[in-house]
């Protein structure tokens, strides 16, 4: 069986500058495979290249060098964009239809006819939550809402492979919440689904794999748990009701404990020692656990260093 | 097909909720009006003082709709991104321009019907309320020939939302307009530059003359409202020749817009 997504090198310069145009290389030998059924979660900074790699998955733009195959079939085949879905980045449609209009024209592109389109295009509404605004039209919705439109006609021919330009982007906590369970009941039919991020957690919660680019070069590819960069870095144990036994007892193992109030304290433990044998001695003391977190370097952290490290070219950083 | 089809049905809806073609028809329909008002004043002259500026009101404003429609008909798309959505759905860049032309083409039809149902109204009304003076018209008002101007009204319009489609797949709308604008003037005094040999004696102007003959548009056959208001006839064969010169001409732009959009990135 064929990868999902597969790409070969692809790289794409851009021109810019008008008198003298001189290519940009905003993609740079991207090499990647993707396995049916995976949530693969492409992460990067801005202007990374990753809505560069995304659009050239969807072939609206064309690479300077490479090869990018979907289902086994070069991408941009009608065959191909029969069985996928894509939300652009902040996806814009038509002002003056409804979402209601655009989506049934969308799902007669995708060979529905008559009722089924009815049909289908009431099922996604709800899926997204925006069933109660179908009748308006867009130039009325708000960012968000948007969103929820494009993601909408990204579902509407249930794909096989779903591609996801920042899916998060303008949501409200309970959309991203939407979003997090629509990706995993299509990972639950068997949709390979590509998202790009920035956001590390969105990703952790997700995805079998991810891949980190960085100034267009793809600088590490795996799970959230396997990429050294992402190893724990310690635990942070927050406590109530510790006597000075218990501090003591455990102060020897922990980096740091401060007190923050009555009996309560924050223990800060290293990744060496696991929190069940701390929490286990705290709980038969007699405390109360009020939390228990793992520390691990951020994307952000980890970004800033891959970002500085690397030549310096004018890329912007949130 | 069908996918060509859907995206022309989508011109067609969007042009419905569009102002500008409204207001065009109406501007047509007033000066249609008003010309009537005018034929009032002069004595024999009205029926075609009439015809005349109900056939000009319809191939100006015609192009107008054409214009105006058709360089934002693509450029619009690119420009505000909806074509991202658009194009990773089952659909090739040769429906998706073919389509917008079809819907457009389309748009422009029922647009000009709508004008020439108020323009044989007026002329109706005209026809119940005229005397004596009837005799001296040199065609009867409800004259059917006017449809063969109208004809050849809507396929020149068709030519002009081609070079507006074309324009639209590389440059700005603005731009777009103007060069469609111009070209629209320069089809219809063209045939100037045949002539030029007669004026100028510099050859490499002669040559540069002939050259733009032949690459511009040659929209002067289109028009035939001289000959319809005076009651001479217009030969089938000359109907014919325009028809299949605004077919070709109108392919081979279509041709190289769908050339040039196939090429382009969307960024
Ligand atoms: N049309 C273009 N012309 C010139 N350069 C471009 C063009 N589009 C993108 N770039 C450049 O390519 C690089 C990658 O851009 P891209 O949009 O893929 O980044 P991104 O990872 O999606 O960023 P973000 O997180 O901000 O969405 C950027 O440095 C950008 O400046
Ligand atoms: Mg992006």
């Amino acid at each position: 069986m064929p990868a999902a997504i597969e790409t070969q090198e692809l790289t794409k310069d851009f021109l810019v500058g008008f008198w003298r145009p001189r290519p940009y290389r905003a993609l740079d030998g991207l090499t990647l495979s993707i396995e049916a059924g995976e949530v693969f979660g492409f992460l990067g900074p801005n202007g990374a290249g990753k809505s560069t790699t995304l659009k050239l998955l969807l072939q609206l733009i064309y690479p300077t060098n490479g090869t990018a195959r979907i289902l086994g079939k070069p991408a941009g085949e009608v065959e191909v964009r029969r069985r996928i879905g894509y939300l652009p980045e902040n996806p814009y449609f038509y002002d003056d239809l409804t979402a209601e209009e655009v989506l049934s024209y969308f799902a007669s592109l995708f060979g529905l006819r008559g009722a089924d389109v009815a049909r289908r295009v009431s099922t996604v509404l709800d899926d997204v939550g925006i069933a109660a605004e179908r009748r308006m039209r867009l130039r009325g919705f708000s960012k968000g809402m948007l969103q929820r439109v494009g993601l909408a006609q990204a579902i509407l021919n249930e794909p096989d492979v779903l591609f996801l330009d920042e899916p998060m982007s303008g949501l409200d906590p309970i959309g991203r919440r939407q979003v997090r369970d629509l990706i995993l009941s299509l990972r639950q039919r068997g949709c390979t689904v590509f998202f790009s991020s920035h956001i590390l957690p969105d990703a952790e919660a997700l995805c079998s794999r991810v891949a980190i680019v960085v100034q267009g070069r793809l600088v590490a590819n795996g799970a959230v748990s396997e990429i050294a960069e992402f190893q724990l870095t310690g635990w942070e144990l927050v406590a109530a009701d510790v006597n000075e036994s218990l501090r003591s007892s455990i102060a020897g193992r922990a980096r740091k404990v401060t007190s923050i109030g009555a009996g309560r304290f924050v223990i800060d433990l290293p990744p060496e020692v696991g929190p069940d044998r701390v929490l286990a001695e705290l709980a038969a003391g007699g405390a109360h656990i009020v939390s228990l977190n793992p520390h691990r370097e951020t994307l952000e952290d980890y970004f800033i260093r891959q970002v500085s490290a690397a030549a310096p070219r004018q890329t912007g950083i949130d | 097909m069908r996918a060509m089809v859907l995206v022309a049905g989508a011109v067609f809806r969007e042009s419905v909720r569009d102002r500008v073609p409204y207001s065009m028809v109406m501007f047509a329909i007033l000066l249609m009006a008003a010309s009537y008002a005018i034929s009032q004043l002069t004595a024999g002259q009205d029926m075609k003082i009439i015809k005349d500026l109900g056939l000009a009101s319809m191939s100006v404003f015609g192009m107008l709709i054409a214009v105006f429609l058709g360089i934002g008909l693509v450029s619009k798309e690119v420009e505000r991104k909806s074509i991202f959505a658009l194009l990773a759905k089952p659909v090739t860049r040769t429906q998706f321009v073919l389509g917008k032309y079809l819907g457009l083409v389309a748009t422009l039809v029922i647009n000009l019907a709508v004008m020439t149902l108020a323009f044989y109204a007026v002329l109706a009304f005209m026809d119940l309320t005229a005397g004596p003076e009837k005799l001296v018209w040199p065609a009867p008002a409800l004259d059917p020939r006017l449809l063969i101007a109208i004809l050849l009204i809507i396929a020149e319009v068709a030519v002009v939302t081609a070079v507006a489609l074309f324009f639209s797949t590389f440059s700005s709308p603005l731009l777009s307009a103007l060069l469609t604008l111009g070209l629209w003037t320069a089809g219809h005094f063209g045939s100037d530059l045949r002539n030029f040999g007669t004026v100028v004696d510099s050859a490499p102007m002669i040559a540069i003359a002939r050259v733009l003959y032949y690459v511009l548009p040659n929209l002067a056959p289109f028009d035939v409202k001289a000959e319809v208001v005076h009651g001479f006839p217009v030969a089938a064969r000359h109907v014919a020749y325009t028809l299949a010169y605004g077919g070709l001409y109108a392919g081979v732009l279509l041709t190289a817009a769908v050339a040039i959009f196939r090429r382009r990135d969307f960024k």
